[in-house]
């Protein structure tokens, strides 16, 4: 039961990483209604940047991340500017194609400007079990996750308010709902997307700078993304609350399905069928298979706008 | 206060849908915008409030005054600034925010205080207190006519001296569209707020309204004080399907005749 334990709470955390990633593409999912091909570029040209500047400058983490958040705001304005603007009143696909096209183009300059090999990062977090919780409960908590998972609570806490308190966040929600709508109201959609790309800017620092610190700032960050997916589709695109539950239940089940699964299933074909296979390695493809099974019996995700049909 | 010259606007670049419209909205007034399917309204009042960019429309010729000066070329965001609000047709609420989110992004371009955007608020539900009841419920999940409440309402949040009001009476049984049009005139008469209102529903908007433009295939085939063209018998006929002689029929030589004649 403790290794039960410790298998589900160690997967909760690391479901936190994937939700941090997942938001990101919510954020400008809800705003603009374009998946955002290029948020795994984000996320690591946030940690390359960050990593690049502690190096050049020496600068500490309270230096750098204020400068590389100033990067990603310039960012996001640039996007609006240069991508988003020419673009508008173009059908969903184009705009997602320039996203596809964005996201070389950020993982170029990445990796141009401060080089390709891999590099450490440091927030000075330990990936080590937390000693008094494993005194009193005999678990072993990694004290890197559980860090990562208050953050991301954080940022998830903040995002609430300013989604559901703020005139901005209003307006952005609005935005989302009906754009016409929203010019005709006088809310200047350029203004709103600059600030939404910004948001995503700012969430996909975070994320890299916990992911960078996890895995080392390498050009494998860009994959995160992809693990953001399944997420998206249990907890609905347009979800932030979506995007945690998401990342909470493909974290926890894809660990135990780890543990677990393969000694079940083994065990099983065995038995009745005669069959030996290896199943090891499930939790490569498990939260997949997790969404496809989803995508067919929930499309629009647990958390998803349904679409609200009235005459 | 607002003005319309001899304006064409083409959609894609070659579809001509307004050819030469030309009118205007004194301050204080209620001016009702008529005709029938495709005969080019909404087209004027987006061409008026600048979304017609955001749908590939263009004003190609003529100009658009809103107190003395040129808007042609304003955002709609710094219309709304000015107090041109435009209540789209169809309402247009945010469907996933409540009710009374929908009224405060309204304000949106208002630097005002809290307090005082709290008293506007209030203002809104003493016109229409059904939204007050409402006003926690998603917007999307509420009657066609406290949708569009809910979209005057909106657009009162902004503090305009104009709306450009849509079809209001579009969907809406009988006694809704009287109880909005009453509205209307309560906020024409009382807060001095301007209306150019695009209707079909010729019949009521003419009673509501001081004047009238009936539009027709991009152009205006006819205009006068409210009173006269409800008293018309061309209007009286093709609007109201009435005549001295009784209903009739759309096919009608007679009728054909005379939209010729207006045509022309
Ligand atoms: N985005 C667009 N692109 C191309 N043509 C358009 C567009 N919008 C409107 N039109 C055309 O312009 C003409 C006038 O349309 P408009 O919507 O202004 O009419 P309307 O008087 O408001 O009609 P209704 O009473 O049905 O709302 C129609 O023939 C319509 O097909
Ligand atoms: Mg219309």
């Amino acid at each position: 039961m403790q290794f039960f334990f410790e298998v589900l709470i160690g997967g909760l955390l690391a479901g936190v990483m994937y939700s941090l990633v997942a938001l990101g593409f919510v954020l400008i999912y809800k705003a603009s209604g374009v998946f955002n091909f290029a948020q795994g570029a984000m996320v690591f040209l946030a940690a390359l940047t960050f990593v690049g500047l502690q190096e050049k400058f020496g600068l500490p983490l309270w230096g750098a991340f204020p400068l590389t958040l100033g990067v990603m705001v310039l960012l996001g304005i640039g996007i609006e500017r240069v991508v988003l603007r020419p673009l508008v009143n173009q059908p969903q696909i184009t705009l997602f194609m320039a996203t596809i096209g964005l996201a070389f183009f950020l993982e170029g300059v990445a990796q141009l400007v401060w080089g390709t090999e891999v590099r450490r990062l440091d927030l000075g977090l330990q990936d080590e079990p937390i000693e008094s919780v494993m005194e009193r409960f005999n678990l072993l908590i990694s004290k890197f996750d559980l860090v990562a998972a208050l953050v991301a609570g954080l940022l998830v806490a903040v995002l609430a308010v300013f989604f559901n308190k703020t005139r901005i966040g209003r307006a952005l929600r609005a935005v989302a709902d009906d754009h016409q709508a929203a010019l005709a109201v006088g809310i200047p959609l350029k203004q709103i997307w600059a600030i939404v790309w910004s948001v995503a800017g700012f969430v996909a620092l975070v994320a890299g700078l916990l992911w960078g610190a996890r895995n080392g700032v390498q050009f494998a960050l860009t994959f995160v993304a992809l693990k953001a997916l399944p997420v998206l589709i249990l907890g609905g695109f347009e979800s932030v609350l979506g995007a945690i539950v998401g990342g909470l239940i493909i974290g926890a089940s894809e660990k135990l399905a780890e543990v677990y699964l393969p000694s079940l299933m083994s065990d099983f074909l065995l038995k009745h069928y005669d069959i030996s296979i290896n199943l090891a390695g499930i939790e490569g493809w498990f939260a997949y298979m997790l969404a496809l099974v989803f995508l067919l019996v929930r499309p629009e995700g647990l958390f998803g706008e349904r679409h609200i049909d009235r005459v | 206060m607002l003005a319309i010259n001899n304006i064409e606007v083409i959609y894609d670049h070659v579809i001509l849908v307004l050819k030469g419209v030309s009118l205007e909205v004194p301050q204080g007034r209620i001016v009702a915008l008529l005709g029938g399917n495709g005969a080019g309204k909404t087209t004027t009042l987006k061409a008026i409030s600048n979304l017609l960019r955001s749908e590939r429309g263009e004003v190609t010729k003529g100009s658009i005054e809103y107190k003395g000066e040129r808007i042609d070329r304003s955002s709609p965001s710094e219309l709304v600034r000015r107090g041109v609000v435009q209540v789209m047709e169809g309402r247009h609420c945010f469907q996933h925010l409540t009710v009374e989110e929908n009224l405060l992004t309204g304000a949106f371009t208002r630097s005002a205080s809290r307090a005082q955007i709290a008293q506007d608020l209030e203002k809104v539900y003493a016109y229409f207190p059904r939204l007050k009841v409402r006003r926690k419920s998603q917007s999307g999940y509420t009657s066609g006519g406290e949708q569009q409440m809910t979209a005057i309402g909106r657009a009162l949040m902004a503090q305009p001296n104009m709306i450009l009001l849509d079809e209001p009476s579009m969907g809406l049984a009988p006694q809704v569209v009287e109880e909005i049009f009453e509205i209307v005139k309560d906020l024409n008469s009382k807060e001095g707020v301007s209306f150019l209102l695009a209707e079909q529903n010729t019949m009521v908007a003419l009673r509501y309204a001081n004047y009238g433009y009936i539009l027709e295939n991009g152009r205006v085939v006819m205009e006068g004080d409210a009173e006269n063209l409800r008293t018309n018998e061309d209007v009286k006929e093709f609007y109201l399907g009435l005549s001295s002689a009784g209903r009739k029929s759309f096919r009608d030589a007679k009728h054909y005749r005379r939209r010729k004649r207006w045509l022309a």
